[in-house]
């Protein structure tokens, strides 16, 4: 296992983990833009953009694209989160200079007119997709009244209005802005000649634009408490989600904070599962940890019948006062480091998934961290550590939003 | 670098297979057990979901809790889950908690307490289960295609309906596990950096004294076939469509697969390629394969608003007619890449290769070699898929749809 890293005179920086033991090599350009790097009026764009890129450069046609991913059987694809934009493709070694070839080629598209609007129909039913989940439309509204007006609120997809209103000229407007060398990274993990891989993005990517992607508003939000209940008469299940305040990504509290609530709320033997999902109460309960660019939140949610949704509700406050009470046991926090370690070795083991952990690494801490060095991070977390991030960020200030039949909810 | 394959059978029926991968630290363990929902007594469908629910909850000497403490401490990743034919018990953690993770196991399989006050929670969640389905379209439309298009109870959700939950009690819970699970035709098998002679000693440990009876043969009723509509508020309508097709392990079985990546490969292939790149008509279109023993199908999904679902059904079924009329040397050739990758990738996945072993068994009584796929890929031919495609051709579809409006099968 060896790491390298090279910038280009432009600003791209190339960074790699060689593992001659696997079978095949990942490579991907993380883009340092999403929702939150959108103005009002640009609601949906970076999520608008990432499908425009698959649609063709001076090069390819859009069919060319797939085609040319499609012959070297790679396995391809992109997201859009808040804050970062992401192509990649798994390939066979002998298929790299291909790959990468392709993957630089669709990094400055042609974002063709024709093909903006046969795109747009393909965003709109999208957002339709989204529309009838309804997990997925809690998450947007609780977002929103959580960070708002901090741009994380942003919803990455839009809504019909905002995305109907977009035209080319914004879009090409927001690529200049957003897609300039300096604010790509490209990542590669797996089984490969890392100069030659240096070699052949150099050759593409040394003309792409310079220049400075600032980002605005790298701070936490200022939520305040709040219930919001949105009610669908349609819908049999209530959906509630849970935020409150937790540390940002460059920080060394994200270790304990991630520990914290793999003991609170892991889908299995946490303290959310043995009081709401054991007996029966709720069929999903669970906290996790979100890291943002200079912000940071723990997510709760749980659905359950509408009936029961004030008295899990208040389940689930009860258990949040409680650690932020008197803290977690000693056996807790060896029980959560066993999860974490085996969850990291083999979530590191397919160059796909390390190719996202070093892309992510180096996008919020510019640095390179082995599996081993991350995992004595973990084993390294202590139950001070626990108590200090739950100093720092309590639990007790929490947004809540429910979405379902109920016509109103209230706090117990 | 060849990955070596072991097998034995012990004199129960218990099969076990171990793929060794010296590569990785990690180990999945994967147990294919008859104990299917297509099993479940027809006045309390629902009982294989509400039984793998219950197994977990203390076994052996421990009771709920301390069972999962010690899964926990072991970072064994687990599952429970009910296939039509099959229970699907699954783990994976690193390779050195792979022999205390077996004990755990032998330990669910065999001494579940079933406790009887766990039941009601589990039925709770069972109807939970239930109710978020009728907030999820895709899900919804799946689950009721798949009842018209296999024959019955292959098609028969896993979820039962509200009443046949209400009707299980601990004691059909406990004669479930009597009936369906035992040694006979399980598989187990596991994947990764493990010894062979220490693993075949330590299952005939766990398991060789194991005993039980076959399973019950199930026989089978005509599927419904047709088209349905089912009418509900939503914003995209739901399609999907099935056709018959040849099951894993017959002679055309790759011919069959290259049908089916022609149309769903890659984002190259045609139905996203005619559907949503060329059109605009909707996000997501696919095809893909399933298959039983004796029979199998391609079933195609889609999801587009109200507006363009008539054109989206019209122009999917239009590409899997035209499959006939030609299929080029480039449009192979990428299927051939497409497989050929996925073949190698799995390789570096416990995970998949602890299941495929146990797929592989289950259909052939055999594993496939990495060089026999490979080679049988290669073979595909567009004259093959096209000859195979007249003699099994896209026809007599199973049409399921669910949205606001119904549509119309183009003729």
């Amino acid at each position: 296992m060896s790491f390298h890293k090279h910038t280009l005179a432009n600003g791209l920086t190339i960074i790699g983990e060689i593992s001659p033991s696997t079978r095949s090599v990942a490579v991907g350009f993380f883009v340092r833009t999403g929702s939150r790097d959108e103005t009002p009026s640009e609601a949906g764009l970076s999520h608008f953009l990432e499908h425009m890129v698959f649609k063709g450069t001076p090069r390819r046609s859009a069919l060319d694209v797939n085609y040319d991913f499609d012959r070297i059987g790679a396995s391809y694809n992109a997201y859009t989160s808040e804050e970062n934009t992401v192509f990649y493709a798994a390939i066979l070694p002998e298929y790299l200079p291909q790959a990468i070839d392709i993957l630089a080629d669709i990094m400055r598209p042609s974002l063709r007119e024709e093909d903006f609007t046969e795109e747009k129909k393909v965003i709109l039913d999208e957002i339709g997709m989204y529309e009838d989940q309804p997990m997925f439309c809690a998450y947007d509204h609780a977002r929103k009244a959580f960070f708002a007006p901090h741009p994380l609120g942003n919803s990455v997809l839009g809504t019909t209005e905002s995305v109907g209103a977009l035209t080319p000229k914004q879009m090409k407007n927001y690529f200049a802005r957003r897609y300039v060398a300096s604010n790509l990274t490209c990542v590669l993990a797996g089984n490969f000649n890392w100069d030659e891989a240096v070699k052949l993005i150099e050759s593409q990517c040394s003309q792409w634009s310079t220049g400075d992607a600032p980002r605005e508003y790298r701070t936490q939000a200022t939520p305040r408490e709040l219930l919001t209940t949105i009610t669908k008469e349609k819908l049999n299940q209530e959906q509630v989600i849970l935020i409150a305040p937790g540390p940002a990504a460059d920080t060394k509290e994200r270790y304990a904070a991630d520990t914290l609530t793999m003991i609170v709320g892991d889908d299995t033997g946490s303290r959310l599962y043995w009081a709401l999902v054991d007996p029966g109460y709720a069929d999903s309960a669970d906290l996790s940890y979100h890291d943002y660019d200079g912000a940071g939140a723990y997510f709760g949610s749980f659905s359950c019948e509408p009936e029961d949704t004030a008295e899990n509700l208040a389940i689930i406050r009860a258990i949040l006062t409680d650690v932020q009470r008197d803290g977690v046991s000693n056996e807790e926090l060896a029980i959560a480091k066993s999860k974490i370690l085996s969850r990291i070795v083999r979530g590191s083991e397919r160059p796909m998934g390390r190719m996202q952990a070093l892309g992510m690494s180096w996008t919020y801490l510019r640095t390179y961290r082995t599996v081993d060095e991350e995992l004595q991070s973990f084993d390294a977390v202590t139950l001070k550590d626990l108590r200090d991030v739950l100093d720092k960020y309590p639990f007790d200030q929490l947004t809540i939003l429910a979405l379902g039949p109920l016509p109103s909810l209230t706090a117990t | 670098m060849a990955l070596q394959v072991h097998h034995h059978t012990f004199a129960n029926g218990l099969t076990l297979l171990l793929e060794r991968m010296d590569h990785v630290r990690s180990a999945a363990v994967n147990f294919l057990v008859p104990a299917g929902c297509a099993y479940d007594p027809p006045e309390q469908t629902g009982l294989a979901s509400v039984f793998s629910n219950l197994i977990t909850r203390g076994a052996g000497n421990r009771d709920s809790r301390a069972l999962t403490i010690a899964f926990d401490s072991l970072g064994i990743d687990h599952s429970e889950s009910v296939g039509q034919l099959h229970m699907r018990v699954w783990g994976s953690t690193l390779a050195r908690n792979i022999a205390p993770s077996l004990e755990l196991f032998a330990d669910v399989l065999r001494r579940p307490h079933l406790p009887p006050d766990e039941l009601e929670p589990v039925q709770a969640l069972a109807l939970q289960d239930l109710q978020g389905l009728e907030d999820d379209p895709r899900g919804k439309a799946m689950v009721e295609f798949r009842r018209n298009f296999w024959p019955a109870p292959l098609g028969q959700d896993k979820r039962g309906t509200p009443e046949s939950i209400e009707r299980i009690t601990p004691e059909s819970v406990q004669a479930f596990h009597r009936a369906h699970v035992g040694p006979h035709s399980t598989i187990l098998s596991v994947a990764g950096n493990f010894e062979w002679p220490a693993l075949r000693d330590q299952v005939e440990r766990l398991f060789g004294d194991w005993q039980g009876e076959p399973a019950a043969t199930l026989e089978l009723k005509p599927a419904l076939g047709g088209q349905t509509h089912l009418e509900k508020d939503t914003t995209q309508t739901q399609i999907a469509i099935g056709y018959a097709s040849v099951p894993f392990g017959h002679p055309e079985y790759y011919d069959a697969m290259g049908a089916v990546q022609v149309l769903s490969g890659g984002m190259g292939a045609r139905l996203f390629t005619e559907v949503r790149d060329k059109r605009g008509l909707c996000y997501a279109v696919s095809a893909g394969y399933q298959t039983f023993k004796q029979l199998a199908g391609i079933v195609c999904y889609a999801a587009a608003l109200t507006e363009r679902a008539q054109e989206t059904l019209n122009v999917t079924i239009a590409e899997l007619r035209r499959l006939v009329d030609g299929i080029t040397d480039d449009e192979v050739q990428r299927v051939r890449a497409g497989l050929k990758s996925s073949v190698i990738m799995q390789e570096e996945s416990t995970s998949s290769r602890a299941a495929a072993i146990a797929s592989d068994w289950y259909y052939l009584s055999r594993v496939r070699t990495t060089e026999e796929i490979q080679n049988a890929i290669e073979a595909i031919t567009p004259g093959r898929i096209i000859e195979h495609v007249k003699k099994y051709p896209p026809r007599d579809f199973t049409v399921l749809t669910l949205g606001k409006q119904p549509l119309v099968v183009p003729e």
